[in-house]
């Protein structure tokens, strides 16, 4: 298994350790439920440096970066982040990431962790313009703190004036507590926050003065647990459930962040002729009327026929219900339309709803 | 961890009550934690007669969906539906949260279960 640099301070501070993609790392603290409620009401603290980190450089970084991506990636100016699938040629997802642009001939893509090497290949592998492509992964630690107290938190170790950093901003070498480190107001939770690269030999100094200066206002270190069910109920997509090779963006409903309307890029004739025909699948919100909590991979159901599976299902921490998110033949996806929800062999009601579950609450 | 004296365990981490004519079960401090917040528990019914080793309910945490197992055979005669409201006691007070209460087939299946030092060290070795 993979250690973070974090690793350690997580064994100190109490952090119960899993395997995630390789990786070990703290799936919760204090329990899944009182992180999720303190990233809610006040911050948290994550160690995400498993995420992959690969940079492209060179005169024709971004004419290949528009070519493998389906967002467009022209929209954004220096220090902006954009988020964006990328596709194989018949559409299906081969991860989706965030570009750092820090300047027309040079960029940071943050990949996930478990796709990272397969990243690395297909970028390696597609790569016909001037370019040059690293994978820095291993010379890169991420620490995020999400949460309406993030701001304040943060803002106690930089002299920088964070409210200059706007929703998916970022600024490179500023000093946290003299601390070198990018810092993006990016995340993964619907809450603000923000996104800290460093390198790993300053990542357990920063972590513990993030949180002895966040102490005042609640802020605790948080697992993968709670990072789960906050993306969830913001109803951001996880690769392998809501994408995947099997899965297309306008399937999981991205289709903001598919640029149909752009140059050649790979899986563009694919998505647009799905677009034009209109997906045969599409991603669904529901929540359960009948007892039961629906899991990933779980059959969906409608007048006894078989219309998709669960792609995440879990208790709702911050809407205190059973909520899901399902992958159904699109004819069914209709608000408040009654389907059943295969739990132990046991058909249990569920009603569509809106998407999100919970409405994010970004600083713009 | 606690395991208190006078309980009988078994390898699933139940833990089983006997009071007057009744077995008391529910799930071990050792389950709890490892299983972290419990939001839903599912209980058979009141008559149920089911066999050692059988299903006979389900805890679920945020995370996951586990099975509990009937440590011994028996049938049901009290189910604790408060728990359904409040699954949370059971990581709280797991010693007083029992979840049914049985009359057992064969009692002797009882001596067959595990005292509270094999169950230590049960847990010990898992951890």
């Amino acid at each position: 298994m993979k250690k973070t640099p974090l690793y350690q301070v997580h064994q100190d501070l109490g952090g119960k350790i899993i395997e995630f993609g390789g990786w070990a790392l703290p799936v919760q603290y204090s329990g899944v439920l009182d992180e999720h409620h303190t990233v809610r009401n006040a911050a948290g603290l994550f160690d995400v440096s498993h995420m992959g980190e690969i940079t492209v450089k060179g005169p024709e970084a971004g004419k290949y970066i528009q070519r493998i991506i389906t967002n467009d990636i022209s929209r954004i100016n220096n220090n902006q982040v954009i988020y964006t699938p990328m596709c194989y040629p018949d559409g299906g997802v081969v991860d989706d990431l965030l570009i750092y642009k820090f300047n027309n001939e040079n960029y940071l893509l943050v990949v996930n962790a478990a796709n990272t090497e397969k990243d690395y290949q297909w970028f390696r592998s597609n790569l016909q313009e001037e370019a040059v492509i690293e994978n820095i992964s291993d010379k890169v630690a991420q620490i995020a703190i999400q949460g309406p107290k993030a701001g304040n938190v943060l803002q106690k170790l930089t002299r920088i004036n964070l409210a200059d950093i706007s929703f998916y901003g970022f600024l490179d070498k500023i000093e946290l507590a003299g601390i070198k480190a990018l810092v993006s107001r990016t995340g993964y939770t619907g809450e603000d926050g923000f996104e800290i690269y460093l390198s790993p030999v300053d990542a357990p100094v920063l972590w513990l003065k993030l949180l002895s200066a966040g102490e005042k206002e609640g802020l605790k270190p948080a697992g993968l647990g709670a990072r789960d069910t906050l993306r969830f109920e913001a109803a951001l997509p996880l690769y392998g459930q809501e994408i995947s090779e099997d899965i297309s963006p306008l399937e999981a409903r991205l289709g903001i962040f598919v640029k149909l309307d752009k140059e050649e890029f790979i899986g563009k004739e694919a998505l647009k002729k799905q677009k034009e025909q209109s997906p045969e699948r599409k991603l669904a919100g529901f929540e359960m009327l009948d007892r039961g909590i629906p899991r990933h991979d779980y059959r969906v159901r409608f007048n006894g026929k078989d219309i998709g599976y669960v792609t995440t299902g879990s208790y709702s921490p911050t809407l205190n219900k059973n909520i899901g998110l399902a992958l159904l033949e699109s004819e069914h996806v209709q608000v408040d339309k009654t389907i059943e929800i295969i739990i132990r062999e046991k058909p249990l009601k569920a009603r569509i709803i809106e998407l999100p579950f919970y409405k994010k609450r970004y600083k713009k | 961890m606690r395991t208190p004296e006078g309980l009988k365990y078994t390898k699933e981490h139940e833990w089983v009550r006997m009071e007057e004519d009744l077995v008391y079960i529910g799930i071990t401090d050792y389950a709890q934690d490892s299983l972290g917040d419990i939001v839903f528990i599912e209980l058979p019914a009141e008559g149920d007669v089911l066999a050692s080793g059988q299903t006979m309910g389900v805890v679920e945490s945020v995370k996951a969906a586990s099975d509990i197992y009937m440590p011994l055979s028996g049938k049901v005669k009290k189910v604790n539906n408060a728990l359904l409201d409040n699954p949370e006691s059971v990581n709280e007070n797991p010693y007083d949260s029992w979840m049914i209460a049985i009359e057992p087939t064969d009692a002797s299946e009882l001596e067959a279960l595990l005292n509270q030092d094999e169950y230590k060290k049960l847990c010990a070795k898992e951890d």
